[in-house]
This record gives structure tokens, sequence and C-alpha cells, in this order.
């Protein structure tokens, strides 16, 4: 969204929050970051490093414009796979703007990996993962090898709120920047399969009636009245 | 090659499967081609006959026993190798928890879109399926096409009326597909602990925000829900800020679909109005005359929750009952 105040998103900072906890729990773990992006994000990104993560990568192009959920999943793939070796591939269940809740899956088909979504919970055992899945109506726990991706729910934890120290160690920590070139990508690739049409204010039809009254009984009763006649009150 | 054909139904959630089979069957019409629903499972032939008295012209079922519990890859080979050997048009499926990942997955191995979460759908004049949904953080309604064909969209549970069951002729086709080997393994499954009935298959829903001073003071609300035969929910701040509630109603949370949605104290930031938008009718209650909550309600009242839904108990106790 241009022009809107660039932040990173709440469930990607749960996503980071729980890649850094891994961190402190096994010691000899990297966490990097891996933004694609067609703007200028380096406050941004900053706070990622301050929160923990060791190094960041962009992935910026100003013909990143329009591109959709499946170019933004291949963009991160190429990215990744020049980053080297990894072992976990952690993201938020969705962005808080566009809702689409696609990359995660499409990364994951990209790099041809077992995907877990929807994760309330999760632990790292030994060359393993083991997560709690939130489905409609049942708690499922799953176990896939890694490497593996695991995209979170804002439930799985609270993400840390950084400290001076720490804002201070981030400056000296690396942001990679890379554009399309430097990950060779096919053209073709990054164009939008997808056309949006239109986009038009929510509609509202509502009647947007005022009810007032001498008394609260008074408005209690004109109220309940107008509910019974619509037809949803009783069973 | 032969153009894509037909409009496809698919979900691990029946329910939806339903729900979806109503909107395909007006789809399907108006392209003048037919409806398809895909059953896989272990056993799911049983559930053919009621998708074709839903709607269904012709029913795929793929039947394995490594298909008894839905994981991504087995699913995905079945659905992406019937796709491509079959050619749809458009492909709806159930925008479930493991729904969804599947839709982007098939849509992702054939190279090309998808429309998440349509709560619309349409064909336009050239015969292209319209999308609507909900983005920019709950502020616009998009409406989208896709450039290249099958055309796959997710459709959320509750966006369209289940049919009515109709003695009709269809066609149970099964069909043998190679299943890939599962990935991930599910080592246990635990139904959900929930008490009630879930939020969004509430009827009414009497809901808090802000404006509730304290956890205990949910009884007021628990006891009107109790004389409309509803539930009770919140917005984002009671669960997330004071966790006085485990989930909430909105955009990020539950979005809902009651006859009736009381909004006691919330102020009615757009991320949750966008739960709440097709609730049939719509009562705000707050202290503040600005608050936005006003805008999107069939019936408003400027005044305090803590005077006004006892009040509103002892009337419609009196009313109704």
């Amino acid at each position: 969204m241009a022009g809107a105040p660039k932040k990173i998103s709440d469930f990607d900072k749960n996503a980071l929050e729980e890649a850094i906890r891994v961190k402190e729990k096994l010691g000899d773990v990297e966490v990097v970051t891996v933004t694609v992006t067609s703007e200028d994000v380096k406050a941004v990104l900053r706070e990622a490093l301050a929160m923990g993560a060791d190094r960041a990568f962009v992935v910026s192009d100003a013909g990143f414009q329009d591109i959709d959920t499946g170019g933004t999943a291949y963009v991160l793939a190429k990215a990744i796979g020049k980053i080297g070796e990894f072992s976990l591939v952690l993201c938020g269940e969705t962005s808080l703007d566009s809702f689409s809740g696609l990359v995660g899956s499409k990364l994951a088909e990209l790099l041809g990996l077992p995907q877990m979504s929807s994760v309330r919970k999760f632990v790292v055992e030994g060359d393993a993962v083991l997560v709690e899945r939130t489905l409609e109506d049942a708690i499922e726990t799953v176990r896939a090898k890694l490497p593996t991706l695991v995209s979170v729910t804002r439930e799985i934890n609270q993400p840390r709120i950084p400290s001076l120290m720490m804002i201070m160690k981030a400056s000296k920590k690396e942001i990679v920047n890379w554009t399309a070139a430097d990950l060779n990508l096919q053209k073709e690739k990054l164009g939008s399969k997808i056309e949006v049409l239109e986009v038009l204010a929510p509609k509202t039809e509502r009647k947007k009636i005022r009810i007032t009254g001498e008394t609260v009984e008074e408005i209690a009763d004109k109220l309940a009245k107008a509910l019974i006649q619509e037809g949803v009150v009783g069973r | 090659m032969s153009e894509n054909k037909g409009v496809w139904i698919f979900s691990d959630m029946h329910d939806l499967a339903l729900e979806m089979l109503g909107k395909g069957r007006e789809l399907a019409d108006k392209l003048g081609t037919e409806l398809v629903a895909v059953l896989i499972g272990a056993s799911a032939q049983g559930k053919a006959d009621e998708l074709i008295k839903c709607g269904a012209d012709k029913v795929y079922v793929v039947e394995n026993p490594a298909l008894e519990q839905v994981q991504i890859e087995p699913y995905l080979g079945v659905l992406s190798n019937l796709v491509t050997s079959y050619r749809p048009d458009i492909v709806l499926v159930g925008s479930t928890k493991n729904g969804k990942p599947l839709a982007a997955r098939l849509a992702m191995r054939l190279d090309i879109g998808c429309i998440p979460d349509c709560a619309r759908l349409s064909v336009d004049d050239q015969g292209r399926l319209v999308g609507e949904r909900i983005t920019y953080g709950g502020n616009a309604v998009a409406k989208i096409a896709l450039k290249s064909k099958p055309q796959i969209a997710t459709v959320p549970a509750r966006a369209f009326e289940k049919p009515q069951l109709k003695e009709r002729n269809g066609q149970v086709m099964k069909v043998d597909v190679k299943v890939d080997a599962a990935k991930t393994e599910i080592v246990e499954t635990k139904p959900l602990e929930t008490s009630n009935v879930k939020i969004e298959d509430a009827q009414v829903i009497v809901s808090c925000g802000r404006g509730l001073q304290k956890k205990e003071d949910k009884a007021l609300l628990d006891r009107l829900a109790g004389v409309l035969y509803g539930q009770v929910g919140c917005s984002r701040p009671l669960a997330e800020d004071r966790k006085w509630f485990s989930e909430w109603v909105g955009l990020s949370g539950h979005k809902v679909k009651p006859k009736l949605y009381i909004a006691c104290g919330i102020s009615g930031v757009i991320q949750h109005v966008a739960g709440i938008r097709d609730a049939k009718v719509i009562v705000a209650i707050n202290k503040d005359e600005q608050a936005p909550i006003f805008e999107i309600a069939d019936y408003g009242v400027v005044g305090d929750l803590y005077q006004v839904l006892p009040a509103l108990e002892e009337a419609i106790k009196r009313q109704l009952h």
C-alpha cells in the first residue's frame, strides 16, 4: 500500500519471534529475514534485526510493483536458494493488508517442502519439528522432518519489543540488498496472474435508525420491539 | 487443444462443499457447462448422493486408504492430476485450514493464479470468473479475475446458502489416481474444546469491546445472550490485549454471519466491521455518539451498556416470553 506507514506485519513478527526462540534454545542457529519489495524498507528491517534476526536480505526492484502472491513466492524461493542451506522456513499465516494467505503455501510448493499451516505451537525435536495446528474443529499434532516450512498464527507467541541495547546492536548487523538481476529472475514468472478489475468501498446498506427515549427502559422497549419485528429474536 | 470446461467443487468440509454447489450450479448454468464435485477420502463415495442432490451433475470419487486424513501432498497430487487430465474451466476450493494451502499450491504447481476467500462469485460477459474479496485491511472490496485457466478460487464457509436437496440424476465416477506419499505425519487429532456452538454458527451474537470495564461484567452479556438464545463474542482488544477471551470477531479473528449482532461498547474500527458485514441486523450500543459503529448499524442506542443491556434483557423477556 503506497503511502501507508510501513511496518512488519503482525503475523510476520510472530514468525520472527518463533525463529529467535529456536535460536535461543538450540544455540547454533542463524536467523535471517527475507523480504521482497518494490519500496524502501530499511527502517522496518532494523526493527527485525533489533528483535534478534542475525541478517536481513532484501530483494527490491521497481518491477515488483504489481507482483502477485505467486511472483512473491518465486522471488523468495530464488533468494532462499542463493542464501544457501536452511533447515526451517517460518512465515506468518497471512498478511495484515491483503489477507490472501497464499504466499507461504506457494513457497512450500516451489521449494518442495513439507508444509504445516495454522500452527499455534511449535518445537524442534532433533531433525524434525512437532507442531500443533488449529483446524476448524480440531487440534492436530503433526511431525515433519527438517527442512520444512511452517506458517504461524497470532496466538503462537507474544513478539518481543526490542530494548535500546538491542536496537544499538542491530545497527551493526548486515542488510544484504539484491535486485532482480542478482537472482537471475525470469521476467515471465514475475507477471501477475490475477487481474484486479475494480476496487470498491465495502457496501453498507444499513438502516442507521437511532433509538431514543426519555428513559433507558423506553429505549429498551422500542429496541426490543424493532428486533422482534425484524424477526431476528427468538428461535 | 480442447478448451477448459466445467465448474468443479472441492472441499474437505462436507457442508462447505454443499454450500459451494449452490453457487456452482448458478455459474455452470450461466456458462452452459457441467457442475462436478470431487470427493477424496478413504471411503468417500457415501457422500456422493447428497452432492448430486445439491446440484452436481457428476461426482469424481478418488478413494484410497492413504487419503483417510487430509494431508497436503497426497491430496494435492490427486487434485492436480484430476485437473490436468480433465481440464476444468473453474475450480472452487473450500477455504478451510487445509483447503486454502491446497488451492494455493495447486495454482503454483500449475503456474496459474488463485483468488482467495471470495465472498461473492459471478461470471462476466466474457465468461470469466469474477471473485470479490475484502482487502486492504478491510477497507475495500476487490473484484478480481484470472488470466489463465483453470480459474481457481477459494470460498469461505457460510458465504453461500446450502441448496435444498432435490432428487436429480447425476453420475458417480470412480477415478484411479496415483497417490503421492505424505511428507508430514499426523500424530494426534483432538477435537477443539468448545463448550458452546461455534461463534461462526451462532444466530445471535452479543459482543463487547473496550467499553466493557471488567472481565466479570461479561455476565451482563451472558444474560442478554441467554434470553436471545445467542452467544457472547468480543472485539480484538478484549482478546489480544486484555486476554479476557480466547477468540474474537473481526477480520483477523472470526467472520460471523448471525441474524442479529449486538455490538456493545465497540467503537467499530474497520477490521471489526469486516468481520460482521454479513450480519442481517446490527445493533450498536455505545456511549460515544460519534463512534463509527453507528454508521454501519441498523439500530443505534447512544447510552451506557451497563444500563442498556439489563433494560434490553428485561424488555425482551417481557415482550417475547
